[in-house]
């Protein structure tokens, strides 16, 4: 069945069962692999995009579900001042190792900074938690979120 | 990032170079430099003394470097980045020598070619691991950069008719100091490919480094931020299509019969590829995949291996213990020691079968056709990943290109070549490209899993306590015996021995004996960590048992035997000092120490933990000290640090695979947990100064993490874990 969706502004039409995870529309249909597959099950958060601003598992979230909401991926979310706080503070901070989750990572962290402009410790574990990095930057992915915030001070303390 | 389209690089001129791949032994003398400062002098290894057969606009002194007639400079990268910052590392080891800025160089990935990329460290194996890429590179890739500069230097020198040493070369350019003049290294690439290839090379000295010691930015990550990196994952050659599969739930276990008729029927799946072993499902998307794997009905024939359960392999690792193995190290005469020893302790150590979990679950695209194949993938393993698309294919090795992408987390997991197997198998009945992605269930149940260990100890100590007997067996798997079995010699190979050998402790009498023997039917594949991931937790455990045995501090008592390992006392001194070992802390908290020489690097970790009456565990903080050698990048030496804290801690607090019914019981991040970032301790890495030569950091970490949350445990608590994963159960029962 076709389904017009909008991605980062554009309409999409695409011919796939309605029970069709956007992850797989974003990546084998639309080609947009930014977006990352980590488990399918909303456990590790690799696949996370905004459906109107909110950080969503796209792994689960099925193709009929989405209707007129706006879906941002790490694609665009430069595009937003959130995000680009949160990209430039994975630049400056050296966040990134292996990368692979930082897509989701980096949509997660923008959402939250963009519903809470100051995210104290607490707020950053309740956001980010979903979100499993295997190389774990989790203490830069900390910093940087403050940093981003404008109140540089860390977790992750080095000598 | 700037990755050159990777096109044709697997068939390209470089594969015919017949250079020799492993590096000649080296002679150095001191000399005085140009610019006053001290050199070495290094004769140029046999590989990076053919020049390449470039075009007339480029200049291509060996096989790591290509500088284009526009100035930009192309690295070709040995080792392959997964997370570990090689791919900012080795461009510095470069560049440094060269004298060209990061910014100017572009990266490609090396194509497969043992002669010219093989690692050193690794037996001339074309492969990441081990924690050696700094390690093996540190003398060869330096080298590589200052043949190029002095041929351009050369070069510049002849077009102005001044002698060479009047010149030098800074930023990309050669400078004649004397004039000024200066012209860019594009302007010089003709003639440069003209220059002989210096039969010799001066290195700079430490003092004179530009770029190496500096938190250089990485390179790869620009890319990793906005969704462009290309991870093997990520390919989509014209007409891919996607599959995924259900290999067999047993190990060894084959296809009995497929029903495929639903699977057919749903939308977007175009063919069903049986396998002796597996089934896949080749569709349009992953969507479409997955839905008609799940619309199979597949009877399995279980075979050998139905019945299989961790507690009969652990039992029979336990008995396998009892049996004398083949000695690993002997030290004085550990019986005659123990006989007059005035205590004696002993304490017997489990640990479990461990899978990889990389982000990027398992996946590889190939394209077979009637002459020839393509293969993308992310290997750490280039070399085997072509030789085994050749031989499932049968076509000619020359005949089969890989290009090698991103990887999204290595650890040892894409070392193996089963993957590549996997999909060569599949593609061989495609018509066109097909991208085989593993489900996270098919990844964690068909992993190639870190061995699990049966442990045994006695040690004797002395009058004050101190150990004068050290005996230490262990029985399980040996990866190397089946990875590169020329390094498994006399029941003995250095992966399985590191860390249970050669101890920085000062021991008199010391036995180590080890048992090889593999589980039946599971795949065991290195981790990272590899070896130490063992035996630094057993070690370091036991240690503290002696010195709780002997009424002492755990730092302390290290100390004492440490008097001839003084780079190892100053890491344990400096991480006891910066983590302010001694202070008090609250009840249900504790402090553990371990202290580790493995990669060639000194770290030592205190971890400070708190149990709740529940019995879980929570790492609160990890100070670490490391003395790594002459550091090349101090934030990357820092991150991997704190990745590999975080790698460990996972696995000392949840880490475990087990097999009921010879089936893999974890299924997903559910089952088989990940710290998270509610869960991670703060980590604070400390760098010793040395010039000594570097270490390895991507692994280092890990390993000694472990037993320093145990450590940490006891103190808290005062019970002992000789068994990981922490049995957060046994810790909520009253001691």
């Amino acid at each position: 069945m076709a389904y017009t969706i909008k991605v980062n502004g554009e309409a999409h039409t695409v011919d796939v069962d309605r029970d069709t995870p956007l992850l797989w529309v974003l990546r084998d249909v639309l080609g947009m692999t930014g977006t990352k597959f980590g488990c399918g099950r909303a456990l590790c958060g690799a696949c996370t995009v905004h459906l109107n601003g909110a950080p969503t598992r796209s792994c689960v979230t099925p193709i009929q579900s989405i209707g007129n909401s706006a879906v941002t991926t790490i694609e665009a979310v430069g595009n937003t001042a959130a995000g680009r706080k949160i990209q430039k503070a994975w630049l400056d901070l050296e966040v990134v190792q292996c990368g692979y989750c930082q897509s989701g990572q980096i949509m997660s962290a923008s959402a939250l900074l963009a519903s809470n402009p100051h995210p104290d410790d607490s707020a950053i574990d309740d956001a980010m938690s979903g979100n499993i990095c295997r190389c774990g930057t989790y203490n830069r992915i900390r910093e940087a979120i403050k940093h981003a915030a404008g109140s540089p001070g860390a977790a992750g303390k080095e000598g | 990032m700037m990755f050159d389209e990777p096109g044709s690089i697997g068939a390209d001129h470089r594969d015919s170079a017949t250079s020799n791949g492993v590096p000649r032994r080296t002679f150095l003398k001191a000399g005085a430099a140009v610019g006053g400062g001290f050199v070495l002098e290094f004769h140029l290894p046999a590989f990076l003394s053919d020049a390449m057969a470039a075009g007339p606009s480029s200049f291509e002194p060996n096989a790591f470097v290509r500088i284009a007639g526009d100035g930009s400079v192309t690295m070709t990268m040995p080792y392959v980045e997964m997370g570990q910052g090689t791919y900012t590392s080795i461009p510095m080891l470069i560049a440094e020598e060269l004298e060209v800025d990061l910014k100017q160089v572009k990266l490609e990935h090396a194509p497969p070619n043992e002669k010219l990329y093989g690692n050193p460290l690794l037996g001339g194996l074309q492969a990441t691991g081990n924690s050696n890429a700094v390690r093996g590179s540190w003398q060869p890739l330096r080298q590589a950069g200052a043949a190029a500069r002095s041929m351009l230097i050369a070069a510049a020198a002849k077009r102005w008719k001044v002698d060479p040493s009047s010149c030098r070369a800074e930023h990309g350019e050669v400078v004649h100091t004397a004039s000024t003049r200066r012209v860019k290294y594009g302007a010089l690439v003709g003639d440069a490919a003209q220059m002989p290839v210096p039969v010799k090379v001066a290195l700079k000295g430490a003092g004179d480094f530009k770029l190496i010691g500096t938190p250089a930015k990485r390179l790869d990550t620009p890319a990793k931020v906005n969704g462009k990196a290309v991870y093997g994952i990520d390919v989509r050659p014209p007409g891919v299509k996607i599959a995924t599969l259900a290999q067999s739930p047993v190990f060894g276990g084959r296809v009995k019969s497929v029903d495929d008729a639903a699977a057919k029927k749903v939308n977007g799946v175009r063919q069903i590829v049986r396998l002796g072993d597996a089934v896949a499902v080749v569709a349009d998307h992953m969507g479409a995949a997955k839905k008609g794997l799940a619309a199979l009905t597949i009877e399995w024939d279980d075979g050998a291996h139905a019945k299989l359960d961790t507690h009969q392999i652990v039992n029979e690792l336990e008995q396998a213990s009892l049996k004398p193995g083949a000695v690993a190290q002997n030290i004085g005469d550990v019986d005659r020691a123990m006989a007059g020893a005035v205590a004696k302790v002993e304490a017997t150590y489990q640990i479990p079968f461990l899978a990889h979990a990389t982000m990027e679950p398992m996946n590889c695209t190939v394209h077979v056709r009637k002459d020839g194949c393509e293969v993308w993938v992310g290997t750490q393993a280039m070399a085997r990943a072509q030789a085994a698309a050749a031989k499932v294919s049968g076509l000619p090795l020359d005949k089969v290109v890989v290009h090698n992408h991103l990887i999204g987390g290595g650890f040892g997991r894409r070392l193996e070549i089963d993957g590549v197997i996997r999909a060569t198998q599949i593609a061989m009945q495609v018509d066109g490209p097909v991208k085989v992605v593993w489900t996270r269930e098919e990844d964690i149940q068909h992993d190639m899993y870190r061995p699990c260990f049966f442990d045994r100890f006695s040690a004797g100590l002395d009058q004050k306590g101190m150990p004068v007997a050290w005996n230490h067996r262990y029985a399980g798997s040996s990866v190397m015996a089946r990875w590169a079995p020329p390094f498994f010699q006399n029941g003995l190979d250095p992966d399985t021995t590191e860390g249970a050998i050669d101890l920085v402790y000062g021991l008199p009498n010391v036995h180590v004996e080890y048992v090889r023997i593999e589980p039946p039917g599971i795949p065991t594949a290195f981790w990272r960590s590899v070896g130490p991931s063992h035996n630094v937790f057993v070690v370091e455990s036991f240690m503290d048992e002696l010195a709780a045995a002997a009424k002492q501090d755990p730092v302390a008592y290290r100390r004492a035997l440490l008097d001839k390992s003084p780079r190892a006392k100053a890491v344990l001194d400096l991480a006891a000092q910066k983590a302010g070992w001694g202070q008090l802390l609250p009840k249900g908290v504790g402090r553990g120490i371990s202290m580790q020489f493995a990669f060639g690097s000194h770290l030592s970790h205190v971890a400070e933990v708190e149990v709740s009456k529940d019995g879980s565990v929570r790492v609160r903080r990890v100070t670490s000290a490391i003395d790594c050698g002459t550091v090349v990048n101090p934030d990357t030496v820092r991150a991997q640090i704190q990745s590999a804290v975080m790698f460990g801690v996972t696995a000392a607090l949840y880490g475990e695979i087990t097999l009921k019914d010879g089936r893999v019981e974890q299924t997903n991040f559910d089952t088989y947990r990940i710290l998270r970032m509610s869960e991670a301790p703060v980590v604070e890495v400390h760098i010793v100064q040395s010039s000594e030569a570097p270490g390895g950091i991507g692994e280092a970490g890990t390993s000694a993490i472990m037993p320093a949350v145990a450590n940490a445990i006891f103190a808290a608590t005062g019970k002992r874990l000789r068994r990981l994963p922490v049995d957060a159960a046994a810790l909520s029962q009253p001691a």
